[in-house]
């Protein structure tokens, strides 16, 4: 029942999303919504539907140069500028991981370089999910953020 | 003799230890076994009582200690029934052991052109070193393949030979598929051809009896950190002479015999190999790890274990669409699978929320994975604490994940 009525909520604020929120308010809507989680298997279980409703990336996509590659799962990552915005999709064949990538996107995609550059992407960590970015979990999570930020620096100096 | 499992649990205090409010199952001992009071207390009571360096000063406490370090030696040397204490060189572990050999052994036996057989169900550590030597002195890598049940094919292996062939690189139990290799046969075929062979028993250690004079094997490595015994120590095997011929493998202390800028001349074995202070509480440390298996008894270990092995394939077996990497019928140790649809990493990570600490990912063998054509497994693996209460509780775990997908 929970997850069905985050669900629904979670798509009317994603078609709003583009024209009003800030990646920060984006991120405490992320946090409130995992607040109303009270055990771990809700949190794992609305993880698992994000990732099984997050598209599949095309399989041109799916190379090595937008490979992220960690020793337990594997992370693609692809970055479109558009509009001065940088449209970010993305993809882990691990479920859980798939799950976050669709969060990091959701917060971080069509959004200009400047503001990914101004803004902390803090909200795994107070999700309570801090520990898929540990680097020792090698799952591919980390260098995705990192390579977000990346992608940011090097479109803000094209753009600049 | 009854296996007294209750009274082995409790030498491991770490197993009373909850993590995420639900009790640890131990399932992960094939990476790294957990530690009985018995090594804790040994490494304690050497730090308390008598450290100092050894074979070197000339004090109580460097005597005392040195005393304990060698008697760890001869331990080691009646565990695998070496024929003498100066072929057990200690190392830093079953890595470090394997590069001792590629490096000293390949210097010294292997020219341009030669070849070195190493199996497909090699751990890296049991690959990359002969990568580093072979392209160092222009040798080839031929490989020795395994079957879909896991099983080498060692009725390729005369094929395989050649006059160019001079060594043999073959674990005694997989990391990943549990089989028991026949190393016995393949050291008889290698020598017939004058090949050296060099076994890994990082996994086989544990489980199994060794006898490396009735293999005759020439190399046989293991690490005590997979035996109840602190990390950091690792053991090589070597028949003396092999280990007489090889070049020292580093520079340093204790393997010098004299020292002047014109030229050094060597240490006897064992010493030749082990430069700078070794892990001496580890080693110490390790012997009391020793004394509990011998005490127990490896063969009901073995059993023991074989027992839980063959429990928790039977109870696998009832999840649908679950494939087990490695049905050989020799096996020992450990069990890898994958789940239809679900990814390794995705059971791993929930099953470390349920209190079940497993293996997930290559399992430092791609050579493996990319035979089967997958990414990564999932694998547990006994020690002697585990009961099969806890393959009950593991399943019931599991059984809970799979409803989440």
């Amino acid at each position: 029942m929970l997850l069905c009525y985050i669900k629904k909520l979670r798509h009317l604020h994603l078609k709003l999303m583009w024209i009003s929120m800030t990646i920060e308010e984006v991120q405490q809507e992320i946090i409130g919504e995992f607040s109303m989680f009270e055990d771990w298997m809700d949190k794992y279980s609305y993880l698992i539907e994000l990732g099984n409703d997050l598209g599949e990336l095309d399989a041109k996509d799916k190379n090595d140069q937008n490979l992220i590659k960690g020793c337990q799962s594997r992370v693609w990552l692809v970055a479109e500028m558009e509009d001065g915005k940088i449209d970010f999709r993305g993809e882990s064949d691990a479920v859980i991981v798939k799950g976050l990538v669709a969060l990091l996107l959701r917060v971080a995609s069509g959004r200009t370089p400047e503001e990914l550059l101004e803004n902390e992407l803090h909200f795994i960590d107070d999700i309570g999910l801090k520990q898929h970015l540990s680097p020792t979990r090698s799952n591919g999570l980390l260098a995705m953020v990192k390579q977000i930020r990346l992608y940011a620096v090097a479109y803000s100096k094209i753009a600049g | 003799m009854a296996y007294n499992i209750d009274e082995i649990r409790s030498f491991f205090p770490v197993l009373r230890k909850e993590v995420y409010n639900k009790p640890l199952i131990y399932f992960d001992s094939a990476a790294s076994s957990q530690k009985p009071v018995q090594v804790l207390m040994k490494e304690e009571e050497l730090h308390n009582d008598h450290y100092g360096n050894i074979h070197r000063g000339a004090h109580f406490m460097a005597d005392k200690a040195t005393l304990e370090f060698e008697d760890v030696r001869e331990k080691l040397r009646a565990f695998i029934n070496a024929a003498s204490r100066k072929e057990i060189i200690f190392t830093k572990g079953t890595t470090e052991s394997i590069n001792l050999v590629a490096s000293s052994f390949c210097e010294r036996f292997v020219s341009a052109g030669d070849e070195i057989i190493v199996s497909e169900m090699e751990h890296h550590a049991n690959i990359v070193p002969w990568q580093l030597a072979a392209s160092r002195k222009g040798a080839k890598i031929v490989k020795l393949p395994f079957n879909d049940l896991g099983i080498l094919e060692i009725e390729k292996l005369p094929g395989l030979i050649s006059e160019k062939t001079k060594l043999i690189a073959v674990a005694h139990v997989s990391n990943v598929l549990g089989t028991i290799n026949p190393v016995k046969e393949i050291i008889e075929l290698a020598h017939q051809n004058n090949i050296a062979v060099l076994v890994d028993g990082a996994q086989a250690s544990p489980h199994i009896k060794i006898d490396v004079q009735e293999l005759d094997a020439d190399f046989y490595v293991f690490s005590a950190h997979k035996m109840y015994g602190p990390n950091g120590v690792g053991v090589l095997y070597g028949k003396e002479k092999w280990l007489e011929e090889m070049p020292p493998y580093q520079g340093g202390g204790e393997m010098i015999s004299e020292v002047s800028f014109e030229g050094t001349t060597f240490n006897e074995l064992p010493y030749k190999f082990e430069a700078g202070t070794p892990h001496i509480s580890g080693v110490i440390a390790f012997g009391a790890a020793l004394d509990l298996i011998n005490e127990i008894g490896l063969e009901n270990l073995a059993a023991w274990e074989h027992s839980l092995l063959e429990y928790a394939t039977q109870r696998l077996k009832e999840i649908e669409g679950l494939k087990i990497y490695g049905e050989a019928p020799e096996k020992s140790g450990v069990i890898s699978f994958n789940i239809d649809g679900i990814h390794s990493y995705d059971l791993g990570m929930l099953l470390d929320k349920m209190g079940v600490a497993l293996r997930t990912g290559h399992l430092c063998a791609d050579t493996v994975m990319a035979h089967y054509g997958i990414q990564g497994c999932v694998r547990i693996s006994f020690g002697m604490y585990n009961t099969k209460e806890e393959i009950d509780a593991f399943m019931v775990a599991l059984n809970k994940v799979l409803m989440m997908f």
